[in-house]
């Protein structure tokens, strides 16, 4: 079976469930995905199935990609991502994936996307430093502070927490459960929070942990 | 239809009565211990509504053993088995926070006479 599937984004809400408790919960367009092309452990070297998200106008994709999509006949896409799957041979080149022929409610799964581009961020937002305080004379506001030692050892530490480029990174949130599958809709119903903006391409698979 | 909208429509309770801040509620509170089930009412002024689609909620206060006492309630939750309207009353503001500074006969609310 394959282990993700691909969708989108389209926002957070929230549900009731029958003891009264609510979730939050994001909701996911996820799938169909279609089957364009087979890695075999013979052939490849490892057992893959490359799949296809979101139809693409056919005058948009050039004469290569073209080729590569008319395997499966099932027009073009905007996405194309490789996923892990224990047994390819269930699985045809044109196949469409579906998101409750994966995951079903109660499943536990990790959430890949990419996440909002916070721009260039100081110390103070990006790793959270404390900062100085703001008066009393002090000179002291935001700065990263001192980044190493004299001397020794001459340099600054691999890895110094310090300002630079935040956010629009890919992510994964491991762990969430899924709380609904829509097959009618093609929605996934997630707990939680997930990277990303609305209308952002998400990567859901199956947990690696527990 | 916005699909996040109709999530939130489906988990919309659609009793609910129609109050606003400044109105005296009767909240029944359905109260869960171990496996039994019970009703518990809570009477006060609703101070405030928060709108937010199936996350709307409303705040009941009153004033216990001279303790002001304010719940939150979920206005689309299980949780609450019924409102009742006891009194739609004459108020200015649309969140009544000002009534926690105030006691006794000052922190009355007029009622609005229905013809």
């Amino acid at each position: 079976m394959i282990q993700g599937i691909l969708g989108k984004k389209l926002g957070m809400t929230q549900v009731f469930v029958a003891d009264g408790r609510r979730i939050p919960v994001t909701v996911v367009e996820a799938g169909p995905c279609t089957v364009v092309q087979k890695k075999t452990e013979s052939a490849d070297g490892y057992n893959a199935l490359q799949v296809g998200f979101e139809a693409k106008k056919s005058h948009r994709v050039n004469k290569p990609m073209m080729g590569h999509f008319k395997k499966a006949d099932q027009g073009a896409f905007t996405t194309l991502r490789e996923l892990a799957a224990d047994n390819v041979d269930e699985y045809q080149v044109g196949d469409q994936v579906t998101c409750d022929s994966v995951f079903k409610a109660g499943d536990i799964v990790d959430v890949t996307g990419t996440s909002k581009g916070k721009g260039f961020q100081g110390v103070i937002k990006r790793w959270g430093f404390s900062g100085g305080r703001a008066t009393h004379g002090s000179k002291f506001h935001r700065g990263p502070g001192s980044i190493g030692m004299s001397a020794s050892p001459a340099r600054v530490h691999r890895g110094k927490k310090m300002p630079g480029q935040m956010g629009n990174a890919r992510v994964t949130q491991q762990n969430l459960e899924i709380v609904e599958v829509r097959a009618d809709q093609n929605l996934i119903l997630v707990k939680g929070a997930i990277p990303g903006p609305n209308q952002g391409l998400v990567l859901i698979r199956k947990c690696v942990k527990a | 239809m916005n699909i996040i909208n109709y999530i939130g429509m489906e988990n919309m309770r659609k009793d609910v009565p129609q109050f606003k801040a400044g109105d005296t509620l009767r909240v029944h509170v359905k109260i869960t211990e171990g496996d039994k089930q019970r009703i518990q009412v809570f009477q006060g002024v609703c101070i405030k509504r928060h709108n937010n689609g199936v996350g709307s909620s409303f705040t009941v206060r009153k004033v216990s053993n001279g303790m002001g006492v304010e719940r939150v309630f979920p206005l689309h939750g299980p949780c609450v088995d019924q409102v009742e309207v006891m009194m739609v009353g004459r108020v200015r503001r649309a969140k009544l926070y000002y009534l926690r500074n105030l006691q006794g006969k000052a922190a009355r609310i007029k009622e609005i006479r229905q013809r």
